[in-house]
């Protein structure tokens, strides 16, 4: 089940992935719309679960989290017990961002977010390593990174 | 350099993006002439970026979701840019990472159902330069997808 959108709708979504800061009256200006005809839109871009938010976009460098690395975990037990308790158990690790679960190569990718290389070397010996069930971990450092605007 | 305040109010902040600045400033307590102003130092000094929309793409259809993990061949002195520049114009991309690691590159891609995904995979993903090997895995599913940092 997908949501119905037009040209119009696809416009709004575009300026608002590159600034969602952006009120109704402004939004309406660019596309065309008056303020209570783009707010309505928006809302029902909302209410259908399209729009799922917004996010702060930050300078992690500049914050002090130099280094960002993916971790490609195979398990070495597979049970359902097995994935439940490794699931719950890398979710509670505050510098793993993102869990997900994947098909092919590896179980699971997991990003790390860590101040330098030495606070990620730690982070994967006493956190990562630890957890139960994990089986052979590969490690990419990013590099760079970019966001596309998507099928809009 | 940022101080408490700052690292404060980007935590609040991150936890519900949702928030107005003038709701930011109340759920903290805070005047928000205060906090308007930290925000756009925050944003001057580059540390704050961008507020962008999240949109959440299996709402418009989009049900798979693809990891091409990326080997190029890098004999070719503009490999790096020339493929960076032709997977930029693949819509269905959503996502470009470059690594230092086994991998080069990772694409996140989005695709309607399988039967896209292989019309995508043969006629946007495999035609794309300077390919050495390519691995694609799909994710079953998001166990945990925190954007907020550790601060």
């Amino acid at each position: 089940m997908s949501v119905e959108i037009d040209e119009t709708d696809r416009a709004i979504l575009r300026i608002l992935s590159r600034d969602a800061a952006l009120g109704a009256a402004q939004i309406g200006a660019r596309v065309g719309l008056s303020q209570p005809a783009a707010w309505r839109r928006i809302r029902r871009l909302r209410d259908s679960g399209v729009l799922a938010g917004r996010r702060l976009e930050l300078d992690r460098e500049k914050l002090g989290l130099g280094v960002t690395v993916f971790l490609g975990i195979k398990l070495a037990a597979k049970g359902r017990v097995a994935l439940e308790d490794f699931e719950r158990a890398v979710s509670a690790i505050r510098e793993v961002a993102r869990v997900e679960h994947m098909l092919g190569l590896y179980d699971y990718r997991l990003r790390v977010v860590a101040r330098d290389l030495a606070d990620f070397e730690r982070v994967l010996r006493r956190r990562i390593m630890t957890l139960p069930g994990v089986g052979q971990v590969e490690a990419n450092v990013l590099l760079s990174e970019e966001r596309r605007p998507g099928p809009l | 350099m940022l101080d408490d305040q700052d690292r404060a109010l980007l935590r609040r902040w991150q936890d519900d993006p949702d928030l107005s600045p003038a709701q930011l400033a109340e759920a903290m307590g805070l005047p928000a002439a205060r906090v308007s102003r930290r925000i756009a130092r925050l944003q001057e000094a580059g540390v704050l970026t961008g507020l962008r929309a999240v949109i959440d793409w299996r709402a418009l259809g989009y049900g798979v979701e693809i990891s091409l993990r990326i080997t190029l061949e890098k004999s070719a002195p503009r490999a790096f840019d020339e493929f960076l520049a032709a997977a930029r114009e693949v819509p269905e991309v959503v996502e470009i990472q470059t690594f230092l690691g086994r991998v080069d590159v990772r694409l996140g891609v989005i695709a309607r159902d399988l039967h896209h995904w292989q019309a995508l995979w043969r006629d946007r993903i495999l035609t794309l330069p300077h390919l050495a090997d390519i691995e694609a895995l799909m994710t079953v599913a998001t166990v945990k997808a925190e954007e907020a940092l550790p601060l």
